[in-house]
């Protein structure tokens, strides 16, 4: 199956990925080992010029990476066609054990690699640049991952056998089984909005707490928020958000909606889970940073765009998910 | 942001001063767009073509194999598969291909037996009578004939054989039709000289298509050596198949994308004394490595939008308006003998977002180095020199 348009895409621009990547790490190790920030020697000079290449590498490979993310989902959906029973995307990655183990590491590097970007911009602001070597240590654990994606996206593709009769989502979206998806799926709709939207709805208390506060235990707590809400959020979109936009009391799949008969609409809507989440997690990842007092300024001159930036995106994911459910002539909760 | 417009706006002059340097590469950087492009947009219009020809087919054909081979198949086998529960209609089907050694060219000849079948009319009727025919708008082109002519055809004893030709087809796909003959199924038979009590093959229609599949394996039990196929077996088969027709092209071209790479790394490596001079009074009077970098990312963005547009208009006129006189003897396959037919302009999202990834993304990536070490220029060493 490798020869597929989309499928050689892909591995090309996980290739490059990793290729940037390796250059990155090498460049990194170089610095890392002869890194003297009171020195004013050539060699210094020499390696302060290549922390830019490095950090426009991981820009690059960043931007590869979410990119590769989309049309990996967006290659699941056109070659999902070619499965017997398969109905969308789930039932290309049930072709296989390893397809979702792929879309897993996917989302791992993505916020792995933004929230290095986002460090890596603090520390560039600073004269003193104090993270330079947890920085580029940190390099040396993306890439194993890198390359891992690549070897199994890989071992994924070469493992599809079109032949293969694969469950639709309607089979692994039911509510009998005894996968993740299928509890989800099995706890009712309503409790399900309750834990939602509750914890969703103490995200937003914190986040505007944070704004308005400096208190060190409020940045943790949102560290924490931001991250129940983001498995919440995925729990809600299988839950209940997918019922209400395909207007269907039993389809869960979380991927359909990507497709053009629902208007794209999840593009949006993981766009804004992902983007709120980021941010969430920022402030309170930055704040035992705040013990440099040249990074100090900096986190405060840009924690409130963060936090403007998480709520934007956050508040992007629950208007997508929460309009149909006020506005929509589906009904689902029963009188 | 009215930072990076600002970058974008001075990248843009920059582009502009150095046009020449730029333009050959934005050159080869459209062909090779243009090349992926056109790859990928005829696989893609000959698959939608495909499935489209196909929707219309029967639920179930079902063939006699004799020594692994295709054969007739006896029409008493209609009434077996009629008898069995679920089949809504079964037709036995006449038809072969005609070699026209004058015309170069292989037609489709179909015969049809009772009622008037699926097939929409552009213009005449039906063969009524003996000796008639309808026709597509492929024949009509390559006899040059009109309604009301008659078509020679050499029958099987080699005889000629005049049909008066009463209707020309449309058809929302031109593939289904182009090279069709249609006759009444008797004169069919005497023209290929088949018994009449053997068939090309049987249609079965089926109420339910969740049933499809067990009635194929029923067919296969209650009568031996038969093959029956599924329309969704031919639909796999041709996605399948054009896929890896249009992935083995593209593996093909990765030595031509390379040497674009290598071209562009070249390029952006060899940049000029003038572009060196402008960097160092850039960081001269304020410049910091980032901005630089950004006008020279904003730079690639740009030449590389553009040569996408234009590689991609390249494509479409190509493959849509000139027919993809470069692919189609490797693509299509089977068409040498096939008059030729318009494809249907079809591009989705999804062949843009392929081809962007397969061009846009080695090219950032391998000019990336060298607009590093561009951007790190000592504004005092260049000055000097």
């Amino acid at each position: 199956m490798i020869l597929h348009p989309g499928i050689l895409a892909l591995l090309v621009g996980s290739l490059l990925t990793l290729l940037l990547m390796l250059k990155a790490c090498w460049l990194g190790m170089q610095i890392v080992s002869r890194w003297d920030n009171t020195s004013s020697s050539e060699t210094q000079l020499q390696l302060e010029r290549k922390t830019w290449l490095v950090s426009t590498l991981l820009n690059y490979a960043l931007g590869f990476q979410i990119l590769s993310g989309v049309l990996y989902l967006y290659t699941l959906e056109d070659i999902h066609r070619l499965f017997v029973g398969a109905m969308c995307a789930t039932g290309a990655l049930n072709a296989n054990q390893v397809g979702w183990l792929v879309l897993a590491i996917k989302v791992i590097l993505f916020f792995i690699a933004a929230l290095w970007v986002a460090l890596n911009r603090l520390d560039q602001r600073t004269e003193d640049t104090p993270l330079i070597r947890p920085k580029y240590l940190a390099l040396m654990l993306i890439t194993p991952l890198v390359a891992f994606d690549l070897y199994l996206q890989f071992s994924y593709f070469a493992g599809l056998r079109p032949e293969i009769i694969t469950s639709c989502c309607g089979s692994l979206f039911s509510e009998q089984g005894a996968s993740v998806a299928s509890e989800l799926v099995g706890i009712p709709a309503l409790k399900m909005m309750e834990v939602f939207f509750a914890i969703i709805g103490v995200f937003f208390v914190l986040l505007i707490a944070c704004y308005f506060s400096r208190a060190a235990l409020l940045r943790s707590l949102l560290f924490v928020a931001a991250l129940l809400t983001f498995f919440a959020s995925l729990g809600a979109v299988v839950s209940f958000v997918s019922l209400y936009i395909y207007q269907m009391p039993s389809h869960h799949c979380p991927f359909d909606m990507l497709q053009g008969h629902y208007n794209f609409i999840g593009y949006p809507l993981y766009a804004g889970l992902f983007v709120g989440t980021l941010f969430g997690l920022l402030p309170g990842l930055c704040q035992p940073l705040r013990r440099h007092p040249s990074l100090r300024r900096e986190i405060d001159q840009l924690e409130k765009r963060w936090l403007w930036l998480a709520l934007l995106g956050m508040l992007t994911f629950l208007l997508i998910s929460a309009w149909p459910m006020l506005f929509g002539s589906f009904i689902l909760l029963g009188y | 942001m009215t930072r990076q417009l600002k970058l974008l706006e001075h990248a843009l002059a920059g582009l502009l001063r150095r046009k020449y340097k730029n333009l050959s590469l934005l050159v080869v950087y459209a062909f090779t767009v243009a090349t992926l492009g056109s790859v990928l947009f005829l696989t893609h219009a000959l698959k939608a073509e495909a499935i489209g020809s196909l929707a219309e087919a029967p639920d179930l054909v079902v063939q006699r194999l004799v020594a692994g081979r295709h054969d007739l198949i006896p029409t008493d086998y209609v009434v077996s598969i009629r008898a069995l529960p679920g089949v809504k209609k079964v037709t036995p089907r006449v038809w072969g291909y005609y070699y026209d050694a004058l015309l170069r060219a292989n037609f489709t000849l179909m015969g049809f037996s009772d009622e008037p079948q699926d097939l929409e009319l552009l213009e005449g009727r039906l063969p009524g009578a003996p000796y008639e025919c309808a026709v597509g708008n492929g024949v009509i082109e390559v006899f040059g004939a009109e309604i009301g002519d008659m078509l020679v055809l050499l029958d099987s004893r080699e005889q000629n054989q005049l049909y008066e030709i009463t209707g020309r087809f449309k058809a929302a796909s031109s593939l289904l039709t182009n090279d069709l003959i249609v006759m009444q199924e008797n004169t069919l038979r005497d023209f290929f000289a088949m018994d009449r009590k053997l068939a090309t093959d049987i249609a079965v229609e089926v109420y339910n298509p969740r049933e499809i599949n067990t009635l194929a394996k029923k067919i296969r039990s209650h009568l031996p050596g038969t093959r029956p196929i599924t329309r969704s077996e031919i639909l796999h088969t041709y996605d399948t198949i054009f896929n890896w027709r249009s992935g083995m092209m593209l593996a093909v071209m990765v030595a031509a994308l390379i040497a674009f790479c290598i071209l562009a790394w070249d390029k952006a490596t060899g940049i000029s004394a003038d572009e060196k001079r402008e960097i160092g009074i850039l960081k001269a009077v304020g410049w910091e490595t980032a901005d630089v970098l950004a006008v020279k990312f904003w730079e690639g963005l740009a030449i590389s939008l553009s040569a996408f547009l234009i590689g991609l208009t390249a494509a479409w006129v190509h493959v849509f308006t000139l027919g993809a006189p470069a692919l189609t003897p490797i693509l299509k396959g089977w068409s040498v003998l096939f008059p030729t037919f318009a494809l249907v302009p079809v591009v989705d999202l999804y062949q843009l977002f392929v081809l962007a990834f397969l061009t846009i993304a080695p090219y950032l990536a391998c000019t990336l180095i060298p607009s590093w070490k561009a951007a790190v220029t000592d504004p005092e060493q260049v000055m000097r020199n």
